[in-house]
C-alpha cells in the first residue's frame, strides 16, 4: 500500500524493472508466456502501484483489496510486479519454473499476493464475483479486480459471470481485458470473433470504460473515477500491445511464449532499453 | 413473513418428521435452520427449485440465485468462501461432476475453501429424466478430488446429521443426495462422524457395504435373506466415500469371508473401486461390486427399475453373498475362513 502518490516517472521505472524481470524469467529452462505478460505489465503496474489497498507483509489483511488474474499464463508480469511491490525479494523471480518453486507458469495459492490459482481460462471473473458478492453482503468496502486476457472471453463461462455480477449490481468489481489482439493461433478476430466487445458487455449491463493499456497516466485516471457507476460493475478495456516494450516481440503472434535463449535474451533486453531512451 | 411459531422445530425433537419427504426436504429445512443462526452461512442456488418460499422468502440477504450456471455456481461459491462466507451450492449430481469438473478441481477442492456442495438427484434417482440426469459416475469424479470430502446419506435422517456436520468442517465438503423419498434407515439420531462407517447389522460370514439410500436398504433386506438360510452378513453403512473408514473396511475384509460393496454408481471407480483399491495394498481379500454395469441405459422407468436394469438388486447381493462364501468354503474345506 503507498503511503505518498507515486509519480508517473516512478511508475514506469518499476514498469521497466519489471518487463526486464519478465525477460529474465522467460530465459529460464522452460520460457514463459512474454507477449501477453508484457502486455499486462502496465496495468499491473498500475493497480499495485497507486490502485489497490494491500499490505505486501500480510497479504490476506482482511482491508486489502482483491486482485485476481484471470489470464494467469501472465504470471510472470504478476510475479514481477508483486515483487517490485514488496511481498517477496525480486530475487526469487530467478527460481522461475524451477523445482519446488513458489513461482509456477500459472500462478500458486502459495505465494503470498495470489488469492486463487488460475491457468485454465475462464475461472477468474466468477471467483472475482463471488468475493465482491462476498464484501457487498457484509458491509466491505474491499475492492475486487479481476485481469481477463481477450482470448479467453472465447470461455462461456466468462459470460455466465458477467451476466451475474451485473445482476447482483457489483459496483465494488472491476473486470480489465488486456485487449492485446492475440491469441495462439492469430488474431482474437479471425479465431473467434470478440467485437464489438463494448457493445457486448454494455448490454450486459456493465459500465464500459476504453483505454490505452500502456498510458500510466490514463490507466491511473480511469482506475482513480472507479466505479463508473455505483450499482454495476465496470469493465476496462485496455488496449494494449502484445509483447509491449520489447521490439522484436511487439504485436507479434510469436511472442506468446518464447524460451530466450542468452542470444535472444541480450536482443531482448537491449531493444526494451533502448525503446526506453526513445521514449523519454 | 415467517414467524418463529410457524417455524419448522429443530432437528433434534423432530426426527420422526424427517421422513415425510425426501432426503432434499431435511437437507432444505436443515440449511434453513443453521443459516438462522450463523449469517455467513448463504445457500446458492443455481435454479434448483425448492428454496424460493422458504430459505429465499424468509432470509434474502443469506440467498444468492446464479441462475442456470454450474460453472459460475462454483467459482462464484469459491469466491464467497474465500471472502469469509460459507456456502451451499446446490445443483444436481450429473452437472457438478460433469459439466463442473474443472471448477470443482481447481477453485472448491483446488483451493480447499469452505464450499459446501449438496447435489441431489445422485445415482439414478432421477432415472425416469433420461440419461442426461443420471449420475453414475459422480463418486468416481469426486473420488479423484483431493482436499474433498464426499458424503452420501443413507436416508432423509443422515442428511439432516450429515448436513449439521458439514457446516462447520474445514474444506470443502460435497454432499449427494437422491431426489425421491426413501425408506427410513435410521431409526433414531445417532453419533454421525465425518468419515466413520455405521455398522447397521453385526455378522462374521460375510460383509455388506452400501452407500446410498437404496444401496443400503437392499443390503439391509439382502442380509435379512442371509440370516434365514443361517449366515451371518455384516452391513456397514459408508455414509462417507472419502475419507474411506480404512478401519472399518479392513476388519470387514479381516473378519469375514469377504466384501459385497453395494452402490447406485457405476461398477467402476465409486464405493467398489474404493474399497477393493484399499484393500489390495492392505490386506488383499475378495471383493464382489454390486453397481451399475458398465453400459448406458437408455431405458425408461423409475429408480428402482433402472437399478434392475442396471444389476442393482436385493438377489444380486444375496447371489454374491453366496458365491464369496462358496469360494471361502472351498479354500479351507473343513472350516470358514474367517
Amino acid at each position: 500500500m503507498t503511503e505518498q502518490p507515486v509519480s508517473t516517472a516512478e511508475l514506469a521505472d518499476r514498469a521497466h524493472r519489471a518487463r526486464e524481470n519478465v525477460l529474465a524469467m522467460g530465459a529460464t529452462e522452460h520460457g514463459t508466456h512474454v507477449g501477453g505478460s508484457l502486455s499486462a505489465v502496465d496495468i499491473l503496474t498500475v493497480l499495485y502501484g497507486s490502485v489497490l489497498r494491500y499490505r505486501p507483509e500480510e497479504p490476506t489483511w482482511a482491508d486489502r483489496d482483491w486482485f485476481v488474474l484471470s489470464k494467469g499464463h501472465a504470471s510472470a508480469a504478476l510475479y514481477a510486479v508483486l515483487a517490485e511491490h514488496g511481498y517477496f525479494p525480486p530475487e526469487e523471480c530467478a527460481s522461475y519454473g524451477q523445482r519446488r518453486s513458489r513461482l509456477a507458469g500459472h500462478p500458486l495459492r502459495r505465494l503470498p499476493g495470489v488469492e486463487f490459482p488460475t491457468g485454465s481460462l475462464g475461472h477468474g471473473l466468477s471467483l472475482a464475483c463471488g468475493v465482491a458478492l462476498a464484501m457487498a453482503r457484509t458491509g466491505r468496502d474491499n475492492r475486487v479486480f479481476a485481469l481477463l486476457g481477450d482470448g479467453e472471453l472465447q470461455e462461456g463461462s466468462n459470460w455466465e459471470a458477467i451476466m451475474s455480477a451485473a445482476h447482483f449490481g457489483l459496483g465494488n468489481l472491476t473486470a480489465v481485458i488486456d485487449r492485446n489482439g492475440w491469441q495462439i493461433t492469430g488474431r482474437t478476430e479471425d479465431a473467434m470473433a470478440l467485437e464489438p466487445l463494448a457493445d457486448r458487455w454494455r448490454s450486459f449491463g456493465w459500465s464500459v470504460v476504453d483505454v490505452d493499456g500502456h498510458d500510466l497516466e490514463a490507466l491511473r485516471a480511469v482506475f482513480g473515477a472507479l466505479p463508473a457507476a455505483p450499482d454495476r460493475p465496470t469493465v476496462v478495456i485496455a488496449r494494449t500491445l502484445k509483447g509491449r516494450g520489447v521490439p522484436i516481440f511487439e504485436d507479434n503472434r510469436k511472442s506468446h511464449y518464447v524460451r530466450l535463449t542468452p542470444r535472444l535474451h541480450e536482443r531482448a533486453v537491449a531493444g526494451l532499453n533502448a525503446r526506453r531512451r526513445n521514449r523519454t | 413473513m415467517t414467524t418463529a411459531e410457524e417455524r419448522p422445530a429443530p432437528v433434534e425433537d423432530s426426527w420422526a418428521a424427517l421422513y415425510q419427504g425426501a432426503a432434499r426436504d431435511t437437507y432444505r429445512r436443515t440449511l434453513l435452520e443453521l443459516a438462522r443462526t450463523d449469517e455467513r452461512i448463504h445457500c446458492v442456488d443455481s435454479d434448483m427449485g425448492g428454496f424460493e418460499d422458504g430459505f429465499a422468502a424468509e432470509l434474502p440477504g443469506q440467498y444468492v440465485n446464479v441462475g442456470i450456471a454450474e460453472a459460475n455456481l462454483f467459482g462464484l461459491s469459491a469466491g464467497l468462501a474465500a471472502a469469509g462466507l460459507i456456502p451451499f451450492a446446490n445443483t444436481m449430481s450429473a452437472f457438478a461432476t460433469t459439466r463442473a469438473a474443472e471448477q470443482l478441481k481447481l477453485d472448491v477442492a483446488g483451493s480447499s475453501l469452505p464450499v459446501r456442495i449438496v447435489a441431489t438427484h445422485g445415482g439414478l434417482s432421477a432415472g425416469h429424466y433420461g440419461p442426461s440426469h443420471h449420475a453414475l459416475q459422480d463418486l468416481a469424479i469426486l473420488r479423484t478430488m483431493p482436499q474433498l470430502t464426499v458424503l452420501v446419506p443413507a436416508d432423509a435422517g443422515e442428511t439432516a446429521l450429515a448436513v449439521r456436520a458439514a457446516a462447520y468442517h474445514p474444506g470443502p465438503v460435497f454432499i449427494r443426495l437422491g431426489r425421491n423419498p426413501t425408506p427410513q434407515v435410521h431409526p433414531e439420531p445417532y453419533a454421525f462422524t465425518i468419515g466413520e462407517a455405521v455398522r447397521l447389522v453385526d455378522g462374521d460370514d460375510v460383509a455388506l457395504l452400501a452407500t446410498g439410500p437404496l444401496p443400503v436398504h437392499y443390503a439391509l433386506t439382502a442380509a435379512r435373506l442371509l440370516a434365514e438360510r443361517g449366515i451371518s452378513a455384516r452391513v456397514l453403512n459408508m455414509h462417507t466415500i472419502k475419507p474411506l473408514d480404512r478401519a472399518a473396511v479392513l476388519a470387514a475384509a479381516q473378519e469375514t469371508a469377504g466384501l459385497v460393496t453395494v452402490e447406485d454408481h457405476l461398477v467402476v471407480g465409486g464405493l467398489g473401486g474404493a474399497v477393493s483399491e484399499l484393500v489390495t495394498s492392505e490386506h488383499p481379500c475378495r471383493v464382489r461390486r454390486v453397481g451399475i454395469e458398465d453400459r448406458y441405459l437408455d431405458s425408461v422407468g423409475d429408480e428402482r427399475d433402472l437399478l434392475e436394469d442396471g444389476g442393482v438388486t436385493v438377489d444380486r447381493i444375496v447371489t454374491e453373498a453366496l458365491t464369496l462364501l462358496g469360494a471361502a468354503r472351498s479354500d479351507s474345506p473343513d472350516q470358514r475362513r474367517k
